[in-house]
């Protein structure tokens, strides 16, 4: 019957509470003396507690958020205004959790391309791995829920947009569309059930970051030279050590957070976001979050609407199958030289494609020159027999002398001007997201699989403690 | 010969609902409302407040007499419906100046014990009443368009501070391009985004006599109006940049104490 756990706590207060419970052993064991960490963990292992840190912050704001909100179409707008006015301190809890949503963002995306670089996903760490890209989805949807809450212009029109991708789905989409909706447009019932989903799923993240925290506890951190830690003289207590340093980063974090909070509250989010919804008014641009822009660039560098949906979603799901499809054996980026370049490459690759992400996709980033033939089989549709075959036989190279037969032809500056442009050859923005989501799906399907037979990799040190290993660390 | 030929097609084209780009081929000379976009849009000036910066206050004498440019000539088309009487004492008013500014205007109560509605001199507590019942009544008065809202105007454009007062200060007078269509009802005015908006040049020199018995340019109109729909916008902005500093100084403060800490418990840490 049941385990023989003797509590060890001297008090004895604590000690009858953790024989019985042993919730003393199960912090000190997972964040505290109890539980021993590499001793060589630089600072980019501060962001997984900056992450949890987010996570309480998000809680607690949009608890009291939640308290003076109203989430009915013709309310909720004003109700935000409301908080930023009339609410004690509301203008402080709104601007801390909507800049708190981006903060989160910038702390998982460092916290996943650590990941990335020190091979934090592979074996035995998988699942603590895929945990991790459960959360990043189940963030994505609670965040992009959340954006929608204000009922301001762009709440309305993204949340148009992103469900409308549902609808790519055959046979079902467009059942599952009237399903998000709760109806036939975005309306009312959407916004009450964004509503109610946007206060659920943070719980459900935050039962996911407690198995998050199990799987990590298992195997412990990995660490930046990614080989396994070899007895005691490798590791330190978590607390003292990890726990102060973690203040140090979270100190830091709170000060480049509250910059943003209190002197460029606006500085990340949507002007039009401060219109209220007008289901009659279609803004021009219509833009998500910047924290899915990479992802809304994959989205519409593929011109099939449903094939730009998987690709969209299939640029997280292949982030899933990650830690089986790098093949190499060593873990750490600092003992792969081939691979550390093709991690910078992938981060450049992730940045273009944010960039993407905002901009029009037709507009011309490098001109090639025009259409000479198009151009000329135009006018030469206005000239006369005689011209038009003169024209055809030898197309003007010179658009001079292109343009003296548009003049002849009838044409304006201004009507030639127009048919040049529409005859420009061109390389557009939505080019530069096709080679950029091509090379994203290259370097996890083809790249990965292949480095791991090619590259040679540096001698791994022996131990953390070894000489080798201090060398081979970079500078914190 | 081709400007000959123009108007009548133009006309024939508006006639039968067609857009000008699809008639560009027969020799229109206008540009389309894109072309006029890219060509003649211009990016707002910069303008510099008191608010700007770090440790930023409003200027209450300018929101005042911005609020007055607002009154005596933006409130014509426009409403403030997020702000009520009573945050006008942020501007610097005394209670009593407040009651008296609310009492000229009158605003909708009851039902009573009849169970009428009645008209009522404004409370310090009520909201500032806007020149239209509905947005219908708006829409009709202004051709077919609808004055924005002011309350939230300077957060909701890009740039939005140098937006306004660009817009009303500098936006108007200017030579309108010969290549634009520009029909009854339109003006132009580059800093709009499509740089034709339905709004008539609002403010002219010397339009206000401000308290100190100066008449002032457009631009200083404009400038007062855009501190004044700045505060209206963000009423909170001094609270928030005071309290930041504070912020600051405390996270500062803390870094170097938990740096210091973090040394000092790793001190015996061997590499």
């Amino acid at each position: 019957m049941g385990h023989n756990y003797k509590s060890k706590y001297e008090n004895p207060v604590v000690n009858w509470i953790d024989t019985r419970l042993p919730i003393f052993w199960l912090v000190d064991t997972a964040v505290g003396a109890g539980h021993p960490t590499p001793k060589n963990l630089n600072y980019w292992w501060n962001f997984g507690s900056l992450a949890g840190l987010c996570l309480v912050v998000q809680l607690i704001t949009g608890i009291v958020l939640a308290m003076h909100y109203t989430p009915h179409a013709d309310m909720a707008f004003a109700s935000v205004e409301h908080i930023m006015r009339d609410v004690n301190y509301g203008w402080l809890i709104r601007y801390i959790h909507a800049n708190g949503a981006s903060m989160f963002f910038i702390v998982v995306f460092i916290h996943i391309f650590r990941g990335l670089y020190y091979g934090s996903y592979k074996a035995p760490r998988e699942l603590l791995w895929m945990l991790g890209v459960t959360i990043l989805l189940l963030m994505m949807a609670t965040a992009f829920m959340g954006y929608v809450l204000p009922w301001g212009q762009m709440s309305f029109w993204g949340a148009t947009v992103i469900t409308n991708l549902f609808s790519a789905i055959p046979y079902v989409g467009d059942s599952i569309v009237t399903l998000l909706w709760g109806g036939f447009s975005v309306d009312n019932p959407t916004l009450a059930r964004f509503f109610s989903l946007h206060y659920l799923l943070p719980f459900v993240i935050t039962g996911t970051v407690i198995l998050h925290i199990w799987a990590l506890n298992m195997p412990g951190s990995n660490n930046p030279s990614g080989i396994d830690v070899k007895g005691p003289a490798d590791t330190i207590p978590f607390h003292p050590y990890y726990t102060i340093k973690d203040l140090f980063g979270i100190a830091v974090f709170l000060a480049f957070f509250s910059a943003f909070i209190f002197f460029m509250p606006n500085a990340l989010g949507h002007p039009d976001n401060y219109i209220p919804a007008d289901p009659l008014a279609t803004p021009s641009h219509i833009v998500p979050e910047w924290y899915f822009l990479p992802f809304y660039a994959i989205l519409r560098a593929v011109p099939d609407k449903l094939l730009g949906v998987v690709a969209m979603f299939g640029s997280i799901a292949v982030l899933f199958v990650l830690p089986w499809l790098d093949t190499s054996k060593v873990r750490s980026a600092t003992f792969r030289p081939v691979y550390k370049w093709f991690f910078w490459i992938f981060v450049v690759v992730n940045f273009g494609l944010g960039w993407c992400g905002q901009a029009d996709t037709d507009r011309v980033l490098i001109p090639l020159g025009t259409d000479k033939t198009a151009v000329a089989e135009n006018i030469a549709a206005r000239l006369e027999p005689a011209s038009r075959a003169e024209l055809l036989a030898n197309v003007p190279s010179d658009m001079e002398v292109m343009k003296k037969y548009a003049e002849r032809a009838g044409m304006s500056d201004l009507a030639f001007d127009r048919l040049v442009d529409a005859e420009l050859i061109s390389f557009q923005v939505v080019h530069l997201s096709q080679i950029l989501t091509a090379w994203y799906f290259f370097h996890f399907l083809v790249l990965l699989p292949l480095l791991g037979y090619f590259e040679k990799t540096r001698p791994l040190p022996e131990s953390l403690s070894s000489p080798i290993a201090a060398d081979a660390m970079p500078a914190e | 010969m081709f400007k000959q030929l123009t108007v009548p097609l133009t006309v024939a084209a508006a006639a039968f609902g067609l857009a000008g780009p699809s008639l560009a081929d027969e020799g229109i000379e206008y540009l389309t409302s894109e072309e006029a976009t890219n060509k003649y849009h211009a990016y707002p000036e910069h303008y510099e407040f008191a608010h700007d910066g770090v440790f930023g206050k409003f200027d209450r004498a300018q929101l005042q007499r911005g609020f007055q440019v607002y009154r005596e000539v933006c409130s014509a088309c426009h409403s403030l419906e997020k702000i009520a009487f009573r945050n006008l004492m942020d501007l610097g008013y005394t209670a009593e100046q407040v009651k008296a500014i609310a009492a000229e205007y009158e605003v909708e109560d009851g039902p009573d014990e009849d169970g009428e509605m009645y008209f009522r001199a404004a409370k310090p507590s009520d909201y500032i009443p806007g020149p239209y019942a509905n947005v219908q009544q708006a829409r009709a008065a202004n051709g077919g368009a609808m004055p924005p809202d002011l309350s939230l105007i300077t957060k909701a454009r890009p740039h939005g501070v140098d937006y306004v007062a660009s817009l009303v200060g500098k936006g108007y007078g200017q030579d309108e391009p010969e290549d634009m269509q520009i029909s009854d009802g339109q003006y132009y005015n580059p800093y709009f985004h499509s740089v034709l908006l339905a709004m008539p040049q609002p403010l002219y020199d010397e339009m206000v006599e401000y308290a100190d018995g100066s008449f002032p340019t457009v631009e200083e109109m404009a400038v007062d109006v855009t501190a004044f729909l700045t505060w209206t916008a963000e009423p909170k902005l001094e609270q928030r940049k005071r309290t930041g500093v504070g912020v600051m100084i405390f996270l500062a403060i803390l870094t170097v104490i938990s740096y210091w800490s973090y040394k000092r418990v790793w001190a015996d840490v061997k590499k």
